[in-house]
């Protein structure tokens, strides 16, 4: 009998507890529709007036996720009673999240457009970063620029071995990331012109896929600036380096925007942090120091389909 | 909770004895009230405890049917939903969900999860029984000490370090022995060997060790050497066991996921050998699963691959029943 009066007293417990965090989200309508986060942060009590107790939950992108992460530290430890709950789960999972209002903000790294069975027009886009994405490939292949012809080439198979393009005599083989990622549409739409890939390997994680260029002889793949580092060779494209110069102008062509949507306008403490996203302390510093490029420096727009017009 | 119920019971008690008041006036009995009375009293902790009992086990069976509920009616919409031919599906060999017009095959994604399994178990089967019986029958001082605990904590090293390690040392070593990729069929299933040896191992060893000691007697006592005896007699009678404990690897193998990811290159293309790369079910859902959307036929397509990853864990429980009844009717 004691037994049970202790699983009673869990139980009670967890009631109270749950019941602990509903009471959190009261003020505005925004508030109503998000998931509980599982773990709170205790210390946060006191309600300035600039921001509203409702815990935000950002959910999407893990490419997004260390910026979105490091800028919400940054802004709870300015704004005492913000509560910001970043989670990864991939750009599909933030779109269909943040519009089935399971999540207050939803990251993405492509346009809410782009996909299929998301209701576009019900979300406001903010774009927060640029990222630029590169074609990579292990030093001892010995090249340094493709044409766009021979990137095509090579990624549809038709060229097979890198001496074929002025490289080492090296079998080419091709690191994919899956049909469903959004590095991947990005780099399909402008890096080869929409050609379909020839299989390959295929891998999701970042990391994963630099360690198998840089250990693979002849692999190559494609990453995000911010994950070239000394083991792998980012190559030019028609003699344009991926530059933030070169990119700010579209000179180099193969970059995209990233996103974090809200179902309807933002509103309390979601819009304070888009805001502080977005302003000057986190465009100069938080994101040129995790690789991603300032939106405010971008000199040109691009849309959902594509079309480049000056800004 | 402890109050309601002796409450409960004592007034359960008092009325069972009134009855029996006017009838006698002994010292029996008030003996007999007490002893009613902490009967009911039992009996009342009795039905609470079972009724407890059974609430988990009926929270348990709810949660198991209502997943595997939502796992069928996510899965079945790509049948019913967006129209996709079951024969496609199963045996169709392009995966392309967003291409014009889509493709929907995951033959490749289930032959790579059999291929690998069935590899790891071919591997593991071998080791992990060789190694119960040197634990049980050649060396139970040493194996007791030293091989079970070591081989217990392979068993807490978690599936991503098996994959890292096999991304770091196994890859690069089959890319330059038999100079092709590296990621393979055979990385996968070396990889997943490790990971199921330890269960083929303790549960192997737990088969031999209920072997009775009398058929070993008899069999030595025939003339048999020490050998013969292991082979002929002590594997021959623990030979369900050794069974179970090879099927439960193989269920382990065909679930795991990261693991297997990180080493078979996950490509959708048909193998022409153990060299070449491939997916498995398991990989094309993680690597996915996350960037589709909910409701589409990409997502809906790995809800049925889930779905088919459950109905093979049915499948392996089937046989394990099955072996199981198998080992009584044998003795």
């Amino acid at each position: 009998m004691k037994r049970f009066g202790k699983l009673f007293m869990a139980l009670t417990f967890a009631a109270a507890v749950l019941a602990g965090c509903g009471t959190g989200s009261t003020t505005t309508p925004a508030a109503q529709d998000q998931q509980q986060p599982a773990a709170q942060p205790a210390d946060q009590q006191a309600q300035p007036a600039a921001t509203s107790g409702e815990p935000v939950t950002a959910v999407g992108s893990t490419a997004l996720q260390p910026l979105v992460e490091q800028a919400a530290k940054d802004f709870m430890a300015k704004n005492a009673g913000a509560q910001i709950q970043v989670q990864g789960g991939g750009s599909g999972t933030g779109l269909s999240q943040v519009a089935s209002g399971a999540a207050t903000i939803g990251n993405s790294d492509i346009f809410a457009e782009e996909k299929d069975g998301i209701p576009a027009n019900e979300l406001v886009d903010h774009k927060v970063a640029v990222v630029g994405i590169v074609a990579a490939v292990s030093p001892k292949v010995g090249i340094d620029n493709l044409t766009k012809q021979q990137l095509i080439d090579i990624f549809t198979g038709k060229i097979k071995n890198w001496k074929e393009v002025g490289g080492a005599d090296m079998k080419i083989t091709l690191v994919n990331r899956p049909k469903s990622s959004g590095t991947r549409a990005t780099f399909n739409k402008f890096a080869l012109d929409g050609n379909q890939e020839a299989e390959g390997i295929t891998e999701d994680s970042s990391g994963t896929v630099r360690k198998i260029i840089a250990e693979t002889p002849g692999a190559v793949g494609y990453l995000a600036l911010s994950y070239i580092d000394d083991s792998v060779k980012a190559l030019k494209l028609d003699g344009v380096e991926a530059t933030p110069e070169n990119i700010a102008t579209n000179k180099y062509p193969v970059w995209a925007y990233e996103h974090m949507y809200t179902k309807g306008e933002p509103t309390g403490t979601a819009k304070a942090f888009l805001d502080y996203i977005l302003s000057d302390e986190v465009q100069k510093k938080t994101v040129t120091d995790l690789g991603f490029l300032p939106i405010t420096e971008m000199k040109v727009e691009r849309d959902a389909e594509g079309k480049i017009s000056n800004k | 909770m402890s109050h309601r119920g002796m409450e409960g019971s004592a007034v359960l008690a008092k009325n069972a004895a009134e009855p029996a008041v006017p009838l006698q006036h002994t010292r029996g009995s008030s003996m007999q009230t007490r002893l009613t009375k902490r009967n009911r009293h039992i009996h009342a902790e009795n039905v609470i405890g079972r009724a407890i009992a059974m609430l988990c086990a009926a929270m348990l069976i709810i949660l198991v049917l209502s997943i595997s509920y939502f796992i069928a009616s996510k899965g079945l919409a790509t049948f019913f939903v967006n129209g996709v031919s079951l024969k496609e599906f199963l045996t169709g060999t392009t995966w392309d969900p967003e291409g014009e017009p889509a493709a929907f095959g995951v033959f490749p994604f289930i032959l790579g999860s059999f291929l690998v399994t069935v590899l790891a178990a071919v591997i593991a089967a071998p080791l992990g029984i060789g190694a119960a019986i040197f634990m049980t029958e050649i060396s139970p001082a040493f194996g007791k000490k030293i091989l079970k605990p070591v081989i217990e904590l392979l068993v807490g090293i978690p599936s991503v370090v098996y994959g890292y390690v096999g991304l770091t040392l196994l890859v690069p070593f089959i890319r330059e022995q038999f100079e092709v990729l590296g990621f393979s069929v055979l990385a996968g299933g070396l990889v997943l060997a490790l990971m199921i040896l330890p269960t083929i191992t303790s549960v192997a060893a737990d088969a031999i060790e209920a072997v009775p000691q009398d058929l070993r007697n008899a069999s030595l006592a025939l003339g048999a050497t020490r050998w013969q005896t292991i082979w002929h007699v002590v594997l021959h009678s623990a030979l369900p066991g050794c069974l179970t404990a090879v099927v439960l690897g193989m269920a382990r193998a065909f679930g795991e996921a990261l693991a297997v990811q990180m080493v078979i290159g996950n490509t959708t293309k048909l193998p022409e050998s153990i060299l070449d790369p491939i997916s498995t079910l398991t990989s094309g859902i993680t690597l996915n699963m996350g960037n589709t959307i909910a409701g589409t036929p990409y997502n809906n397509a790995l809800w049925s691959m889930a779905l088919i990853l459950l109905l093979m864990s049915f499948a392996f429980i089937l046989i394990l029943r099955i072996l199981g009844r198998r080992k009584w009717a044998s003795r």
